[in-house]
């Protein structure tokens, strides 16, 4: 029994590393945690009452020869003379997996997946160009050029490196502030400008807020503003990628004030039963508008909400581009091969406001904004892993940062001055096609257009 | 591809109002013909489109069930089967089922249970447990997972297990389904149907006797029907999924059990049309799901005191058939409205609307609506009653109206 002693105790306590040695699932008390479902059936979910929680490995007299045990449904379970009440907070804390220190430093022994000098490079590039993309996009909404607008700074690191551990035939649902991804995947600066400024050229034909960026072309669900709601159709995502035996994964992210709403419980859940190949990505930077996470709950972050649901989950140091990378790679795999949901929680800081309908010098220092911003910055942080490996320069820098600058600019430019999208994608998409109904609303807003001209904008063509 | 094949065993008076829709021969990944496979069409030929009002409606196979009092809409001469509507919404899910591999179910105690209503009975065992999913009790989250598969390429179909639950959904049916095709720029498809029991059962209590179409009449992007007989059930429900948009089907708890004649062939009817139940000249009643049978009752009652009803079941409640009933209302110029939503913001209210907004030069008297009182179900049997339109009234109504 100490080889069960053993084996639970390293699971436990070792957390993510012992997922990537295999020999762990050959072992007979742990039977069938591995095994990948070809057939349709899901009706195995009797692995409670294999899974070896037959006792805690600091009782006595866990014996498995002499077990004394309870049969309630779910599962046997030992029983204990000693009323014992479980913590509501871990002795200590989950530890955060990462890799480079604050300076860039490969720390020793670390484990982590090794990028090339092309990834690291392309990772670098976009994140810089995302860093840029936000400056500017959040200029031009202070300027009045630009309705809205809402920054990923701080977070490019879990933007980018996710992307570039991702493949395209990952369908991603975000929450909204990972246009990352499709930035990674090839969305052109003038695509973005297009979606804020809802112009012709949006492939969202101008219906949604800016930054509610979509593409089904590159694997992007549509960003929808309530919060959370994204969760349970992941569920439903990987339960289509399932049934199709496809070599792929939905991946959902939230926000850590998404954790509180009912759609996390109730995707987390769904995605464990139904055994769904679901990577959940929580990004929690501290805040939620002014809510700080010690108002958001009171666990140990998110990650520790992953055993709750009986899903595998790790915590990250979300501004460590290669750790980031290198835990997203294994969860990938994970979850595709045994075909089952990964929590990912990323700690992260938000430099920016919550959007630009918000001034959060409000509600925290100025100081700690800061500190963020120039000390913790995840590109200052990775960028100086790449030049000591000799693939960046200063030079490339300040010719990468001024080409995406005016790149930015001119995109902005161009859309600002194209046409919106006709007053027919005010009634199309409403339905697969349009009804009669539509049609006569349409008729009656053009005859209504058509008595007073000087009343409607000239820039929406007819 | 859209070969014209027609049976010659009188087709046309076998079904009821029938504007039978072609079966799509474009369809994404369509299994080879059933053995069964007699495709029923208009007799015009035309392909009818989804949504597109007036062209569907003319001629073709119209007809009369109208001449039956009965619910029942076939007549003896062709061989058919008899089925009770919760076997025939079964059919209909089956056939679409070994027809399209994309279709699937997903709901509370919908696999191996075979759902509380018996609609998925069977269908567990034959297409295994992953195409008929059992799911948690979180009604949100099994809604937002069939939006999120419908987004990638499945048609699920989600049952659920009474109509006010889904009240639970409702932010992923009016935020996500109803929106995310306007919204992606059309870029996102969600073809879900959305089914299940609602309406004042017997002595359910407040919560489980909800009408549910009065709280999602006003979501863009979703389609409504409701199903009355088994007859209409089958080929609403083989419609709804066929269709690629959203469609809430509503049953009714108390119409399960209704037993019927339905042809063996295979056939789909139109989304957006109504049912001509009964012709007549002096006034126009409309009403749907429960409140037809109790409209037919009085019909009876009104026949015998020498009036003519014309009786129409609407079916579609979002977008109504304004087509069939403007032509009724042009003929008889009289309406009553018969339903079971609250006398606030329900269907009847929202027809009321409609009708005066687009027929009321042919309007003689105003329009009378009978609805529910703007009460929660009381639990007690005599209470309970009085919360729904009895026959009586109808026939009382009707007799107003008629003055």
């Amino acid at each position: 029994m100490n080889l069960l002693r053993n084996i639970l105790k390293s699971r436990i306590e070792s957390g993510f590393y012992h997922a990537l040695i295999s020999n762990h699932y050959n072992s007979p008390l742990l039977a069938k945690t591995h095994a990948s479902h070809s057939c349709v059936s899901r009706f195995e979910s009797t692995k409670a009452k294999q899974h070896a929680r037959l006792c805690n490995h600091e009782e006595e007299d866990c014996d498995l020869n002499n077990f004394q045990g309870l049969d309630f449904p779910g599962g046997r379970v030992a029983f204990t003379t000693q009323m014992k009440f479980i913590s509501e907070y871990p002795e200590k804390r989950i530890p955060c997996y990462r890799v480079l220190d604050d300076d860039g430093y490969l720390v020793a022994n670390s484990m982590y997946e090794q990028v090339n000098k092309e990834t690291a490079v392309k990772m670098y590039e976009n994140m810089v160009t995302l860093q840029v993309l936000d400056t500017i996009f959040y200029e031009a909404q202070r300027q009045g050029r630009l309705s809205f607008y809402l920054t990923s700074t701080g977070e490019e690191a879990i933007n980018i490196a996710t992307a570039a551990a991702l493949m395209p035939d990952d369908v991603v649902l975000p929450q909204y502030r990972e246009p990352g991804i499709l930035l990674w995947r090839g969305f052109t600066v003038q695509e973005f400008a297009n979606q804020c400024f809802g112009t012709k050229d949006d492939c969202g034909k101008g219906r949604q807020m800016p930054i509610h960026y979509g593409s089904k072309k590159l694997n992007y669900i549509t960003v929808s503003s309530p919060i959370a709601t994204q969760l349970p159709q992941a569920a439903g995502v990987a339960y289509s990628l399932k049934m199709d035996k496809k070599k792929a994964c939905a991946v959902a992210f939230t926000g850590d004030g998404a954790t509180s709403e009912g759609d996390f419980h109730a995707g987390l859940n769904f995605a464990a039963v139904m055994e769904a190949p679901v990577m959940f990505i929580c990004r929690n930077n501290g805040w939620a508008i002014s809510t700080p996470i010690t108002e958001q709950f009171r666990s140990d972050g998110v990650v520790i909400k992953g055993q709750a649901y009986g899903i595998r989950s790790i915590r990250v140091d979300g501004n460590d581009a290669l750790a980031v990378y290198s835990a997203i790679r294994a969860a990938r795999e994970m979850v595709i091969r045994e075909q089952r949901p990964i929590l990912v929680e990323a700690l992260t800081y938000r430099v920016g406001h919550h959007s630009t309908s918000d001034d959060s010098t409000k509600y925290r220092p100025p100081q700690e904004i800061d500190h963020w911003r120039t000390a913790r910055s995840p590109l200052r942080r990775f960028r100086k892993w790449v030049q000591r490996n000799g693939w960046w320069t200063d030079r490339e820098e300040d010719e990468l940062r001024g080409r995406v600058r005016k790149q930015v600019l001119s995109a902005i430019q161009v859309a600002e001055k194209m046409e919106k999208p006709s007053l027919t994608e005010l009634f199309s998409d409403v339905y697969h096609e349009t009804p009669s109904i539509l049609n006569e609303q349409e008729k009656s807003l053009r005859e209504t257009i058509k008595r007073h001209p000087q009343d409607f904008p000239v820039d929406v063509p007819l | 591809m859209a070969t014209v094949i027609m049976q010659g065993i009188g087709l046309a008076s076998v079904f009821s109002s029938a504007n039978c829709k072609i079966l799509h021969p474009g369809s994404r990944r369509t299994l080879p013909e059933r053995r069964v496979g007699f495709f029923v069409i208009r007799s015009d030929g035309s392909l009818p489109s989804v949504l597109n009002g007036d062209k569907n409606r003319r001629g073709g196979l119209t007809t009369n069930a109208t001449k039956q009092e009965k619910a029942t809409t076939s007549t003896a001469s062709n061989p058919g089967h008899e089925v009770l509507l919760f076997e025939a919404l079964r059919e209909g899910l089956e056939e679409e089922m070994d027809r399209d591999p994309n279709v699937c179910v997903m709901g509370e105690d919908v696999g191996h249970y075979g759902g509380s209503y018996k609609v998925t009975k069977g269908l567990a065992t034959k297409y295994g447990d992953l195409r008929v999913l059992d799911t948690p009790i979180a009604e949100n989250s099994f809604t937002g997972m069939a939006i999120g598969a419908a987004m990638t390429g499945l048609r699920p179909i989600v049952e659920g297990m009474n109509m006010g639950f889904l009240l639970l959904a409702f932010n992923q049916i009016s935020n996500n389904c109803g929106m995310l095709h306007y919204t992606s720029g059309g870029q996102f498809k969600i073809p879900v149907v959305i089914r299940g029991p609602g309406g004042v059962g017997k002595q359910l209590g407040a919560e489980h006797s909800q009408r549910l179409e009065s709280y999602f009449q006003s979501i863009p992007g979703i389609q409504m029907v409701a199903c009355s007989t088994p007859y209409n059930a089958k080929g609403l429900m083989k419609a709804a999924i066929r269709s690629d948009n959203p469609v809430i089907l509503f049953e009714h708890v108390l119409l399960y059990n209704i037993k019927e004649r339905i042809p063996d062939e295979e056939y789909i009817l139109n989304l957006e049309e109504a049912e001509m139940v009964r012709k007549g000249e002096h006034a126009t009643i409309l009403t749907y799901s429960r409140m037809r049978y109790h409209v037919m009752q009085a019909a009876k009652t009104l026949v015998n005191k020498g009036y003519d009803p014309e009786v129409i079941d609407i079916r579609s409640l979002k977008p109504f058939d304004l087509h069939t009933i403007g032509n009724s209302v042009k003929k008889t110029h009289r309406v009553l409205i018969v339903e079971e939503c609250m006398r606030t913001g329900g269907i009847g209210a929202s027809l009321t609307a409609s009708i005066n907004e687009n027929f009321h030069d042919y309007l003689d008297a105003p329009i009378l609506c009978l609805s529910s009182q703007d009460v929660p179900t009381p639990y007690a049997g005599v209470l309970e009653e009085w919360t729904v339109v009895q026959p009586a009234q109808i026939v009382a109504a009707f007799e107003q109206l008629c003055q």
